[in-house]
């Protein structure tokens, strides 16, 4: 506890928290409309790309990275979607080469030309985000903050339209919704989570963030409107409590995390079997 | 003028063409059966109807009717199936073309959506979970949520697909008081029965598609034809 109490001082740690809680809150916002519509992969697949968009941006040395990997990603999910409704090429085979395909060339561009010395290091947390969330430049806090904000604002005004596009989308496109660009929006806003997300577990768990709470909570809710507060609430929790665990007990800040998102998922199934 | 027409329809994919020159005129207050086998391009041409996609060629010309007076009632999807939401939730969707760009519902769309639920009995369901329903009470959310939407007309895609016989009858009654009130009825089915009964007129999709008032549709030879086969179950 004295440790805890003694590392809250520090500024960075509380930076930390205040945006660990941020991130977490938005990013199980979409949660729900991701694993229905069946584009959970599409998360896995961007979360890939914004790893290739570090690495190029850690060569060209940039020091305020999300910068280049918010475009890259945004781009990507426009890209992904266009592919989705190709007959020609799968929906999911691209997603699987885009993802392969910029791991790959993330690692290489890394091996060849970072100038860090630590590059083992380097690569462990872009993809596993052992430390960055306690890194963070004030610069990095402020841009995480205002994404958050953006993401939390846009999904209050089309909460709505969200919905009813994830429910029926034939039917909402034959009263004249303009779907097509819903779906933009939704992979756009899926984008920018996974961008921001990337600063508190790392690329290869960001998933997790984002499916974790929405399948828990589905369990146990019976309303959208319940399942997508009780996603936030457990995707807050389980960011603090995994940062704190992490901090006292010195282990990984995004493992720590997604184990906890684990857990309380495993919670909420007993949970549900019970209300049954 | 009518309702809604069609004009020189041709009815397919880029490469394979269903049916050609396919022209009716569904006037105010009508309750068409679109019946025919599976695969002939009925769900196609509703989504024609609706502007959801685009002929090979012809058009749909409809009389000042907007998109946010048409209801459409969907064949189910599988996302459905296990979707947390509650009824309310799903009926006040309806809704959802007449937005715009306002965020929210408003108190009188509330209401409405209340009284649409109470019509088909499904208000003591209100804070019900959609997928613990069974497939007549989520037949009749979803028309809740169409009534929501149409004012004018109403579009179907096979609605009693699954429904038990009981159910069935009283789908058929909700939407025969619908159309009694001067609701124009356009339904996908293979319920033979049904079309007999309720239908005013009947548009028979096939290689070379009619469109004919219900009494002369089963005095045909062809009519009488179809509907012993589909009694058959081969239909």
């Amino acid at each position: 506890m004295e440790l805890l109490i003694e590392y809250l001082s520090y500024p960075f740690v509380r930076y930390a928290i205040i945006v660990g809680v941020l991130i977490a809150f938005c990013s199980s916002l979409l949660g729900v409309t991701l694993v229905l519509k069946r584009m959970s992969y599409i998360g896995d697949g961007l979360s890939h790309v914004a790893f290739g968009a570090l690495a190029i941006a850690s060569v060209l040395k940039i020091t305020n990275n999300t910068l280049i990997i918010l475009p890259v990603t945004v781009l990507a999910a426009i890209l992904l979607l266009a592919f989705g409704k190709n007959a020609a090429i799968k929906g999911d085979a691209a997603i699987a080469m885009l993802s392969v395909g910029s791991l790959a060339f993330g690692y290489l561009l890394m091996n060849k030309f970072s100038t860090a010395s630590n590059l083992a290091g380097d690569v462990c947390s872009t993809l596993f985000g052992s430390t960055s969330i306690l890194t963070l430049s004030k610069e990095s806090v402020l841009l995480c903050f205002i994404l958050s904000i953006f993401v939390v604002v846009v999904f209050i005004l089309f909460y709505n339209k969200i919905f009813a596009v994830t429910f029926d989308e034939t039917f909402a496109k034959a009263t004249g919704v303009r779907t097509g660009m819903y779906n933009l929006l939704i992979a756009v806003i899926i984008a920018v989570i996974i961008v921001l997300a990337m600063n508190l577990v790392g690329s290869l768990l960001i998933s997790a963030l984002v499916i974790f709470p929405a399948m828990a909570s589905m369990r146990v809710f019976k309303s959208f409107k319940a399942v997508t507060v009780s996603s936030a609430v457990f995707s807050v929790f389980c960011a603090l409590a995994g940062i704190i665990i992490s901090i006292i007990a010195g282990t990984p800040t995004g493992a720590t995390i997604v184990a906890c998102d684990a857990v309380m998922f495993g919670l909420f199934c007993v949970v549900g079997a019970i209300r049954q | 003028m009518a309702l809604i027409s069609a004009k020189d329809l041709t009815i397919g994919y880029s490469d394979l063409v269903l049916y050609r020159d396919l022209s009716f005129d569904i006037n105010e207050g009508d309750y068409v059966f679109v019946i025919g086998e599976n695969g002939t391009g009925k769900t196609t041409l509703m989504r024609t109807l609706l502007g959801l996609r685009k002929p090979l060629n012809g058009e749909v010309v409809t009389d000042g009717l907007k998109l946010s007076e048409i209801g459409y009632l969907p064949q189910q999807t599988v996302v459905q199936r296990d979707f947390p939401a509650s009824v309310k939730e799903i009926v006040l969707s309806g809704f959802v073309g007449r937005l715009g760009f306002k965020p929210f519902y408003t108190g009188k769309q509330k209401k409405t959506a209340l009284e649409a639920m109470k019509r088909f009995g499904v208000d003591d369901l209100a804070s019900r979970c959609y997928r613990d329903l069974s497939g007549g009470q989520q037949q009749r959310v979803l028309l809740a949520r169409t009534l929501c939407a149409a004012t004018k007309v109403l579009l179907m895609d096979e609605p009693v697909a699954g429904l038990d016989p009981f159910v069935t009858e009283e789908f058929y009654g909700l939407v025969e008081k619908l159309n009694r009130e001067g609701m124009t009825i356009i339904m996908i089915s293979h319920d033979i029965a049904a079309a007999k009964k309720y239908a005013s007129h009947i548009l028979h999709i096939k290689n070379d598609p009619r469109f004919v008032e219900k009494n002369e549709y089963f005095a045909s030879g062809e009519g009488n034809e179809f509907s012993i086969l589909a009694e058959n179950g081969e239909g």
